[in-house]
């Protein structure tokens, strides 16, 4: 399916599938894979699964919804799905690490942010007491805040919307993760806030050669950000390639209705929108996902596409933009 | 009396808490001296003094069985803090990691606590206490260990429904996903967000516990005779109560003033912590 990386990826998911209790496919067989120092976006409207295949690869899915197929991240040998959660513990904050979308809620309130910092080295045993303390001013520091060792004193509700999000970003980096997931990260923020916290994640994860998992429904995001992306929609990944390529030359409808909605100017100089609305978990239809949206549909597409690939981009879909 | 309170600088504390604090600052401080000092010792039947003297100079609260009713009083307010805070401490010890384990445990051990705790809500204090009483004999211990037991459940709830609410917040996912185990995630996350929610609970609970303690003495469950305690000396003075109202009045004002100081100071506790902490972020 998508293009797998040479040598052993920073994450690999293969045929990943999240069900409810009552057997409603959440997601359905993703297969991605992120290198070392690769930065791949997820982008797809609210309730494609974004925020799900997030969690679900920090191995933080609810209770009761069960997972199946495979995700390894390098550095561990098992498959994360039914592995025990003690040993994801141990993985969490270290191996892999997440940065959340709300900044405001992201911290405990009634922690001083410096002694949150300090606690994701602590959990891990990689220092202890005064020496954490300093590598917690260090990495406030290190993600732009300013006077890090006052910040350090500060409770969460004393410092921005920004400020605590840099804070969250130097808890995610603290232990140097392989694999950083950022779900929607800057949504929140001003926009001005915005491009240094985008900027700052870039450099975070090039210091560290990790991988990027980066998830928003913000194109121009995306093309900041990173290399390569995932468009994904009702629980599938629907496209991928280079975000270049996948953008000037779309070939799935829904990533084209994305990319003229993301537009400033659509084809008759408004705003232009993909038709409907996304259904709810459940109610997507059989064969293509995206059929009952989608202009170009026949009856050919109640049959699931094959994954088709022209180079590093991938496509599920029987009448892919640009085709005969 | 807020605004009164208001217009003297102190409209920020609320009227419950200043009023209650006072109360239990009051009690507290009588128990403290009564340790060091009371008029008269407060069990030793005096000589030169009638059954039942109303209160007069020498004896503010007058004379009970020929005993110093305000010494007695302020005696007895060590008893009633005593049980309170054993009760309460024994209660907090474990209704609160019960209702941490109902949180965050799986579903069944949540439905087992809190049936439990059902089950041990139905059941009255004072039939609790009057059980124990029947097999290990009456005294302080068994009433203290009675009331807090019955004030288990409580306690479990308040820390379940406090510890879900904090539980489903985004910081205890971040602390998940930043690789913190289940017991780092309810004592460093749940039980600082909760704090004020169970000072508020402990002072009601402090508060029911005089009154319990109060109502076995009565019944004759508690404290023993050689000690002072409100509830014995309501006891005492039921045959006489016509004839020396007094030696009901004082230690009833005391049960009823401690009482209403730690309900006001739940209450303004409640105003100045509860408010959602989380919400203030």
């Amino acid at each position: 399916m998508t293009t797998d990386q040479p040598g052993r990826p920073a994450l690999q998911v293969r045929d990943l599938s999240v069900t409810t209790r009552s057997g409603t496919h959440l997601l359905s067989d993703l297969t991605f894979a992120i290198a070392d120092g690769e930065r791949v976006g997820l982008i797809g409207e609210s309730g494609s699964g974004k925020s799900l295949t997030a969690l679900a690869v920090m191995g933080l899915l609810s209770e009761s919804l069960t997972a199946t197929g495979g995700i390894r991240v390098s550095g561990h040998e098992r498959n994360l799905i039914g592995e025990r959660e003690g040993a994801l513990s141990r993985l969490r904050g270290t191996t892999m690490a997440m940065v959340f979308q709300e900044p405001m809620t992201a911290l405990n309130p009634t922690m001083r942010v410096g002694q949150q910092v300090a606690e994701v080295l602590t959990i891990h045993r990689r220092a202890r007491g005064a020496q954490a303390r300093e590598r917690a001013v260090a990495l406030l520091d290190q993600v732009g805040l300013p006077e890090p060792a006052e910040t350090a004193h500060a409770f969460p509700h004393q410092l921005s919307g920004g400020q605590r999000q840099r804070v969250v970003i130097a808890m995610a980096l603290a232990n140097d993760p392989a694999l950083l997931v950022c779900d929607e990260p800057t949504t929140a923020l001003d926009v001005t806030v915005q491009d240094k916290v985008l900027g700052l994640i870039v450099d975070g994860v090039e210091a560290r050669d990790a991988a990027l998992l980066f998830i928003t429904h913000d194109l121009a995001v995306v093309s900041r950000v990173c290399e390569r992306v995932l468009v994904m929609y009702g629980g599938r990944i629907v496209e991928s390639g280079p975000v270049g390529q996948v953008f000037a030359a779309p070939r799935h409808h829904y990533t084209a209705g994305l990319v003229a909605a993301s537009a400033l100017t659509g084809p008759r100089g408004g705003l232009s929108a993909i038709p409907g609305t996304v259904p709810s978990a459940g109610r997507f239809p059989t064969g293509c996902v995206f059929r009952t949206r989608c202009a170009a549909a026949t009856s050919e597409c109640e049959i699931q596409p094959r994954w088709d690939a022209a180079g590093a981009q991938g496509w599920a879909c029987h009448h892919p933009i640009g085709a005969s | 009396m807020t605004s009164l309170l208001r217009r003297s600088g102190l409209g920020r504390l609320n009227a419950s808490l200043v009023l209650g604090g006072t109360l239990v600052t009051l009690v507290a401080l009588a128990a403290l001296v009564s340790i060091v000092w009371t008029p008269y010792p407060p069990m030793r039947v005096l000589s030169g003094v009638g059954n039942f003297d109303p209160p007069s100079g020498s004896h503010w609260f007058g004379i009970g069985f020929r005993r110093d009713i305000f010494s007695q009083v302020i005696a007895g307010a060590q008893t009633t803090l005593l049980v309170g805070v054993v009760a309460v401490g024994l209660a907090a010890l474990v209704g609160v990691p019960l209702g941490l384990v109902a949180a965050m445990g799986p579903r069944w051990l949540s439905e087992l606590v809190m049936r439990t705790s059902d089950l041990v809500l139905a059941f009255p204090a004072l039939l609790l206490a009057i059980m124990l009483a029947a097999i290990y004999g009456q005294g302080r211990v068994v009433a203290m260990v009675a009331i807090g037991i019955a004030s288990i459940p409580t306690f479990a709830r308040v820390t379940r429904s406090g510890s879900l609410a904090v539980l489903a917040s985004d910081f205890v996912l971040a602390a998940r996903a930043a690789g913190r185990g289940p017991l780092g995630i309810a004592v460093r996350h749940v039980l600082p967000n909760i704090a004020g929610l169970l000072i508020v609970q402990a002072s009601v609970a402090f508060a029911l516990a005089i009154l319990a303690e109060a109502a076995l003495a009565y019944l004759g469950l508690g404290t023993p005779p050689d000690t002072p305690s409100w509830g014995r000396m309501l006891l005492e003075a039921t045959p006489v109560l016509h004839r020396a109202p007094h030696l009901a009045i004082f230690p009833g004002l005391a049960i009823a003033i401690s009482v209403l100081g730690f309900n006001l100071l739940g209450d303004g506790l409640r105003d100045r912590l509860d408010p959602k902490l989380l919400e203030r972020s």
